[in-house]
């Protein structure tokens, strides 16, 4: 092959490096190991955590432990998706396309809105896209961000504006009650964000802020970050929403430490052409086939440049393509149940944990996650817990700190993944580090 | 031969059967149709068993969901159905050679999978205690040092959930540098050249973009960029190697330029596939350079997604990259996880918890996979291919930049001036030949540019059989048989779609009746 290309050694092909900066020696790491000694080991790393599938875990602020069903997991791992790139040749890419449209549709459905994109890198991203995407639309420069966002959505999306002619108004927490926002709605914003239901795991009608918000021309942005929650409560398109972000990862994505999770965004159909990310859309073939080509790319960046309206390139379509799937399992049967079985769950666990001295519940509505207020650093707490192997629930100040009010704090979440027994086990663990 | 049956299963030759015939069910044999899963939905069906819901008090606050969502009801092998005749759908690396110019089609060995999938580590919750999780943060450690010593950089960041993303964190990071020294710099410079992320990008951080002309020799033109440069230049956005699939020679210079000015050198490393052990990003004068795990270090493209693109950092910009990031502390790993102390100067948060774990673990189990030894490999092999297809196809086509290349060769369609066929045409046609088409009409710099990446993945075996077919089909395009390019593809399971009518009137989605129009008109049946 080098006589072909006309060279005398491999060293030739890499003469354009400056030749100070080239390297002689290989790099200072490990040589090369066998696939055995490579799983041996990951082996080793993986026996250093706790397997929140082996303990009792009560986790949430926005990732869910759910049951991935096997299907899902099976078919992701099929070559044809798993080794595809974007589906720039539409002619081979039905099988990505199509599960796409489906991806859209099925979003549209649950969150009770017109349509949705292709997907987004996650929940938080896709938050604050869909403000980038209001001040678009209304082209008004500031966005008002609910204090019961969760902490990430908002530091994500303050951060993803800081550079922008674009910014956040962003209000402070309300952990014991409901904000109002009306001193903040007039012709100058362009949205107000709110998440339903919100960090702390309460539950509102949203409707009557949406009107106030369409009084004055500004457009309502609901963050879901359990999509569960969709198939129990009222939908943000039946509240008014004119945008959703949401994450997906509680359908058929695994927790895998905080990623790759799926953005949903979803919106009117009138804005679609200010919408960020990929879009598929249904078209026929030359033989009057039905297909499916992504479309409306003259909004992307590789042909508007520094015009685009995003500078996304790609989606998150494996997990996109997982949660597809898991929502095809569940159909209307099946995830109306699951929100009902999680709902029942967080109930059941609820009004265990209410009835043990000193503990409080601090929201009267919830879903499937819900907030304690401890005799004690919460944090301390969780840290207790977890010696006797419950993992106990996240205290919210580590992701609020320094707010000596909040200091105590735990958000708690039952999923259909918790057993009885999980609970019981929570509850006398919890009762013994709490002393009583 | 004959079969049980008696008859000879040698196909008739002359037969008069028409290729085009239609099936009473839209099947033909293996290419099995399938519905939209919407139109194949059966009440009362379901594919997840669960248990019953225990009756409690509501806490929803009246706001029970009342209308229906409009999801079908189906079973879990009608699921599993669906999803794999979709999936014989689409062209993958596994399946064939997917030379697509600057997306880095390698090889997804399955290590890559099984090890994410380990009990400990793909279940993991991002909110567990660190206590809990300390293996998880020696491997974001583990792999952090990989990609420090890999590129010669001091920092790096793993927030970043793709290439774009990676950019954006580099050129948040520049923005933050200048504004932290009292410096309001407006302008960025690109190379004319540039995937068109790194505008996009430049514009999100409220820069004003200038494009820099490339030279005859497919290089950023050194002059014009002296030129442009100034002190409210922020700093350069360059891919090395670039777009051209041609290193930078002037690389060093253009480091020091845009040093002198008290600017940045973004570096898109995109391409760094080409570079691995070869040459260290660090030595070359960079401050930030995102890495693509999904092309680089062969976490698997999904279709479109997830990436990863964690960002390294030289000394100067390294404090102000985003949170999270995990440190040695006293008692094992922590995390960092909020913008105050020692992380004071960061400039945000760009993610959801704690970055792509999922592709973490993959990257990291193909370095061990490869080592020091294998990485430099990598480099040589993918660069040694893709010379191969250059010197075996210029004759036949025309080289946009003469010499050596690195990972990809480009060539622009002067070949086909005169016969009709377009770049595209000549892509469907491949389709036809049973190979990925290559990169089409990108870079801008280059009429009806080809860009063929070929990786180190692919044998020579394979290479031959792709230079056979392009020269048949160049020879075929120049000796006037343009109507079989126009009708291309033939042989894939949709012949060529109408994506101006797609974007004319945009069908998002499936809506009960238009669809079930749309079925009836393409006799595309329920098989189920």
């Amino acid at each position: 092959m080098l006589a072909r290309v006309g060279v005398k050694s491999i060293d030739d092909l890499f003469a354009d490096i400056p030749e100070e900066a080239r390297l002689t020696d290989l790099l200072d790491l490990p040589l090369h190991e066998s696939e055995m000694v490579v799983e041996k080991n990951f082996r080793t790393l993986a026996a250093k955590n706790l397997s929140p599938y082996s303990t009792p875990c009560f986790l949430g602020a926005g990732a869910y432990q759910h049951h991935v069903p096997s299907v899902a997991d099976h078919i992701i791992q099929r070559s044809e998706f798993l080794t595809a790139y974007t589906p720039y040749q539409p002619e081979i890419s039905q099988g990505t396309l199509q599960a796409l449209f489906e991806f859209q549709t099925q979003v549209a459905l649950i969150t009770g809105m017109e349509v949705a994109n292709a997907s987004m890198y996650d929940g938080a991203t896709s938050c604050a896209e869909a403000v980038l995407m209001a001040c678009r639309v209304t082209r008004r420069k500031k966005a008002v961000i609910s204090g019961n966002l969760h902490p990430h959505y908002r530091d994500v999306t303050r951060t993803t504006l800081q550079f922008t002619e674009f910014e956040t108004i962003d209000l402070p927490t309300a952990a014991a009650g409901i904000e109002n926002f009306d001193d903040h709605i007039n012709s100058d914003i362009a949205c107000v964000v709110v998440q339903n239901p919100d960090f702390f795991g309460r539950i509102q009608d949203l409707t009557a802020l949406a009107d106030k918000c369409h009084e004055a021309g500004v457009l309502l942005v609901v963050v879901v970050n359990e999509v569960v929650s969709l198939g129990a409560i009222k939908s943000p398109g039946e509240m008014g929403a004119d945008i959703v972000a949401g994450e997906g990862q509680s359908i058929g994505v695994p927790l895998s430490y905080g990623g790759p999770y799926v953005g949903l965004l979803a919106t009117r159909q009138k804005f679609v052409r200010q919408m960020p990310g990929r879009l598929c859309g249904q078209t026929v073939d030359q033989d009057g086939k039905r297909g499916f080509v992504l479309t409306l790319s003259t909004r992307e960046q590789h042909i508007r440049r520094e015009k685009a309206t995003s500078n996304i390139c790609t989606n998150a379509g494996l997990c996109s393509l997982a949660f597809t799937i898991h929502m095809s399992l569940l159909g209307e049967a099946g995830f109306t149940k699951l929100a009902s079985l999680n709902h029942s769950q967080a109930v059941t666990l609820a009004e265990k944990l209410e009835a043990i001295d000193g503990v409080s519940l601090l929201n009267d509505t919830f879903f499937n996650e819900f907030t304690l207020r401890l005799p004690a650093n919460a944090a301390e707490i969780v840290e207790k817990l977890a010696t006797k192997g419950v993992l106990g629930g996240v205290p919210v100040s580590r992701l609020i700190p320094k707010e000596p009010d909040m200091a105590n704090l735990l958000l708690v979440a039952a999923t259909e993944t918790c057993s009885t027994a999980d609970m019981d086990d929570f509850v006398v663990a919890l009762k013994e580090v709490l002393g009583c | 031969m004959l079969n049980n049956k008696g008859r000879p299963t040698q196909p008739t030759v002359d037969s008069n059967v028409d290729d085009s015939l239609e099936t009473f069910t839209g099947n033909k044999g293996l290419e099995l149709e399938t519905p939209l899963i919407f139109e194949q939905g059966v009440p009362g069906r379901i594919g997840v068993d669960m248990a019953d819901p225990k009756p409690v008090k509501s806490r929803l606050g009246g706001l029970e969901r009342k209308e229906s969502v409009g999801l079908p009801d189906l079973s879990e092998p009608q699921v599993l159905r669906h999803f794999v005749r979709l999936s014989r759908q689409n062209y993958a690396i596994d399946a064939g050679f997917y030379p697509l110019g600057s997306c880095t089609m390698k090889h997804n060995p399955r290590i890559n999978e099984k090890v994410a999938r380990l009990a400990g580590l793909g279940d993991l919750h991002p909110m567990q205690p660190t206590s809990t999780v300390q293996g998880a943060l020696e491997l974001i450690d583990d792999l952090a040092h990989w990609l420090k010593t890999i590129t010669g950089m001091p920092a790096v960041t793993m927030s970043p959930a793709a290439g774009a993303h990676g950019e954006l964190c580099g050129v948040m990071a520049i923005r933050a540098a200048h504004e932290a020294n009292g410096e309001v710099r407006t302008r960025i410079l690109v190379p004319e050249s540039a995937h068109g992320t790194n505008p996009a990008t430049a514009a999100l951080c409220g820069y004003k973009v200038e494009a820099v002309p490339a030279r005859a020799d497919g290089r950023m033109d050194l002059d014009a960029f002296a030129e442009k440069l100034g002190p409210d230049v922020a700093g350069v956005m360059l891919t090395n190697p670039n777009t051209c699939g041609l290193f930078e020679t002037d690389v060093k210079r253009i480091a020091d330029l845009v040093h002198e000015i008290g600017g940045y050198f973004y570096c898109d490393g995109a391409n760094l596939n080409a570079i691995l052990g070869r040459v260290r990003p660090g030595d070359l004068g960079v401050d930030a350079m995102h890495i693509n795990l999904h092309k680089t270090f062969s976490t698997p493209h999904g279709g479109g997604g997830p990436g990863a693109g964690p960002v390294v950092f030289s000394e100067g910009l390294a404090a102000f990259a985003p949170v999270p990031y995990v440190i040695q502390g006293e008692n094992g790993f922590e995390l960092v996880e909020q913008v105050e102390g020692d992380a004071a100067q960061s400039f945000g948060r760009m993610k959801g918890f704690h970055g792509q774990m999922g592709m973490f673990i993959r990257a990291l189990a193909y370095m061990q996979s490869h080592g020091a030894d294998g990485l430099r490999q990598i480099a040589e092999d993918a660069v040694l291919n893709a010379n191969y297809i250059r010197v075996s196809l210029d004759d036949k086509l025309h080289s946009s930049f003469a010499g050596i290349c690195m990972h990809e060769a480009l060539f622009d369609d002067s070949t086909l001036k005169g016969t009709g066929v377009t770049t595209l045409d000549l892509a469907k046609a491949m389709i036809d030949e049973g190979f990925h088409p290559m990169t089409m009409y990108f870079p801008l710099v280059v009429h009806g540019a080809m860009l063929i990446e070929p990786t180190e993945s692919e044998s020579r075996q394979t290479l031959d059989q792709f230079i056979g077919a392009m020269r048949y089909l160049l020879d075929k395009a120049t000796a006037g048989e343009t109507d079989y390019f126009l009708s291309a593809p033939h042989f894939s399971p949709r012949r060529r779609l109408d994506e101006t009518g797609a974007a004319r009137n945009p069908v998002l989605r499936w809506i009960p009746d238009e669809s079930a129009d749309a079925n009836e008109k393409t006799s595309v049946s329920a098989a189920s």
